[in-house]
């Protein structure tokens, strides 16, 4: 359980560490939305994402093995789409068919697009995680979300909310770990027996866990109370965002990155045909 | 059963994170020893005990861990036997309860350990097991544990774990947050227990009065390694543990400093002992005078 590592922040100093957290998320935005451009079959624009991400791993000191095992974890998402996308397509030459199942070259080409776009945004994504820690993530969503307080929306208090649950990840693993180690110890089993039987067992970790976890809102509450924490009202920062030239220059390369996505989807026949 | 370490490591986490909790110790606990281990937080005390039943695993080449006939290193090691009969109370036990009603709480590691246990069975060992600790039987089992009060549930949880009369009894500092009474209570019931079932009891306590009254034999933990272990006399008198800033008990601050006013008194550091001595002594001067 001390294993679980969240939002696997690679701690390190880089180009892309530091950056400021707000453009980062933009532009990991913004390179989803390059990813989505790139229209059906137009594989180039695939590639020119894939050269962003490799330049942006770089310059991250980011290990390609570390990005690679994130794709690990949704990797069964993946197959599962690109299968659904081969045998539920029926346009395009048939190449086999069994039962209701037809696989098409369309299928397999779609198929093929759907497990690289996917592939392409979780990496991105984790670029994001990897070189951002939680607390300046939750400061950047924070900061981003400003403009919608002339909406009435709650943004300090929802900023409040996501890092006092990042805070206490760390510490409700810990809780987790020395509860089952407990209810090992009187024999608990949380190894063997069918899915039902395991999901029966971890009552015994989850109640005590609720519990605890009502228990520490509360202290918590006292205490910030206590310390006269009264919302959001003319507070300031400890730590202060300020843009500098790195931010800029990741802005220009995304900038660049979407015009060349654009540019080889207008552009794919021609090339094509030159190439 | 006898507990018996060999050249045992641990290391937590791998690479420039890693941290060594244990380094090379070696440590032998006999049976019907009342066993104490102290150390300053982080000095692995409880990573060690985690080891001697099996929650935390002897990795390969990090040492040697037996305890009784369970080999702990070996693969095959039934971890499940090995429980029933290692018993674990952890730090503020009170939080792991987590039953609709105290009889079942307690019933838990019973209905884990021996399933084909018949119901009338179940029902007289948790009697046994409520009336030990204190909590009356008709009274107190249909109750929901979380309506108990914080030294009630501590009860509940410890009878939880004494349940399937374990013959080591682990204690991580049970006596934390307890009130005086519930020290003196709680202390009386380990004496009660180590008189019937449990033959030895293993307890990490940062209470050096407790350690000094009660164990038979102390382990002083520091960075991973044992500095100190020995009769609590010969534990306390050295020059280590004396500067560990682990505190001394009481009776041995006491000792020290007659001595150093030319009252030798040469007692075991238990409280009844050093009244004893002194009233010998004093009986002595007042003879010769």
């Amino acid at each position: 359980m001390k294993d679980v590592t969240f939002g696997q922040y690679y701690p390190t100093k880089s180009f892309v560490h530091n950056m400021d957290a707000r453009v980062k998320l933009l532009l990991t935005i913004a390179y989803i939305v390059a990813v989505f451009l790139v229209q059906s079959f137009h594989f180039l624009g695939f590639v020119a994402c894939l050269l962003f991400l490799i330049v942006a791993t770089v310059l991250a000191k980011v290990p390609i093995l570390k990005m690679l095992k994130s794709i690990k974890v949704i990797i069964f998402f993946i197959v599962f789409s690109a299968v659904l996308q081969i045998f539920f397509n029926n346009n395009g030459t048939l190449l086999a068919e069994w039962w209701i199942f037809k696989i098409t070259d369309i299928g397999l080409l779609n198929a093929g697009f759907i497990a690289a776009r996917i592939t392409l945004i979780i990496l991105g994504a984790s670029l994001l995680t990897f070189t951002t820690s939680p607390v300046e993530l939750a400061d950047g969503i924070e900061s981003l979300l400003y403009p919608l307080k002339w909406i009435k929306f709650p943004v300090h208090e929802f900023a409040l909310i996501m890092s006092i649950a990042l805070r206490f990840i760390p510490t409700l693993l810990d809780e987790t770990d020395r509860i089952i180690k407990a209810q090992k110890a009187r024999g608990a089993d949380f190894e063997s027996g069918n899915i039902f039987k395991r999901a029966k067992a971890l009552i015994p970790v989850l109640i005590p866990l609720l519990i605890s976890s009502f228990r520490r809102a509360d202290e918590l509450a006292d205490a910030m109370d206590a310390r006269c924490y009264a919302g959001s009202k003319n507070r300031t920062k400890y730590k202060k965002m300020k843009l500098s030239y790195r931010d800029l220059l990741g802005t220009i390369l995304m900038a660049g990155l979407i015009t060349g996505v654009i540019f080889l989807n207008k552009f794919y026949i021609v090339l094509a045909v030159v190439v | 059963m006898f507990v018996k370490a060999e050249n045992l490591s641990y290391v937590y986490g791998s690479g420039r994170l890693s941290f060594r909790a244990l380094n090379n110790i070696n440590l032998q606990i006999d049976e019907g020893e009342f066993y104490g281990i102290i150390g300053h937080t982080g000095s692995g005390k409880s990573t060690f005990i985690q080891h001697i039943n099996g929650l935390i695993k002897v990795e390969k080449n990090y040492g040697k861990l037996t305890v009784g006939e369970f080999d702990l290193t070996d693969k095959k090691c039934d971890f499940k036997k090995l429980r029933s009969k290692v018993g674990m109370v952890f730090q503020y036990p009170e939080y792991q309860l987590f039953a609709e009603t105290v009889f079942d709480d307690i019933a838990f590691g019973l209905k884990n350990f021996c399933p084909e246990m018949k119901e009338e069975e179940r029902l007289v060992a948790v009697k046994e097991a409520m009336e030990s600790v204190g909590l009356n039987y008709e009274k107190y089992k249909d109750v929901s544990p979380f309506d108990l009060s914080g030294g009630q549930k501590r009860r509940v949880a410890i009878a939880g774990v004494i349940v399937t009369k374990p013959e080591v009894l682990i204690l991580d500092e049970p006596v934390a947050g307890l009130d005086p009474e519930g020290k003196r209570d709680f202390t009386a019931l380990l004496h009660t227990l180590k008189s019937k079932f449990v033959k030895t009891i293993i307890i990490v306590s940062h209470d050096m009065d407790f350690v000094a009254e009660n164990c038979t034999k102390v382990a002083v933990f520091s960075h991973g390694e044992i500095i100190a272990e020995g009769t609590p006399k010969q534990v306390f008198a050295k020059e280590e543990v004396q500067n560990s800033g682990l505190g001394l008990p009481l009776t041995s601050f006491v000792t020290d400093q007659l001595k150093e006013a030319g009252i030798d008194i040469d007692c075991d550091l238990t409280t009844s002992d050093f009244i004893e001595k002194v009233a010998e002594t004093l009986q002595e001067r007042g003879d010769r005078a």
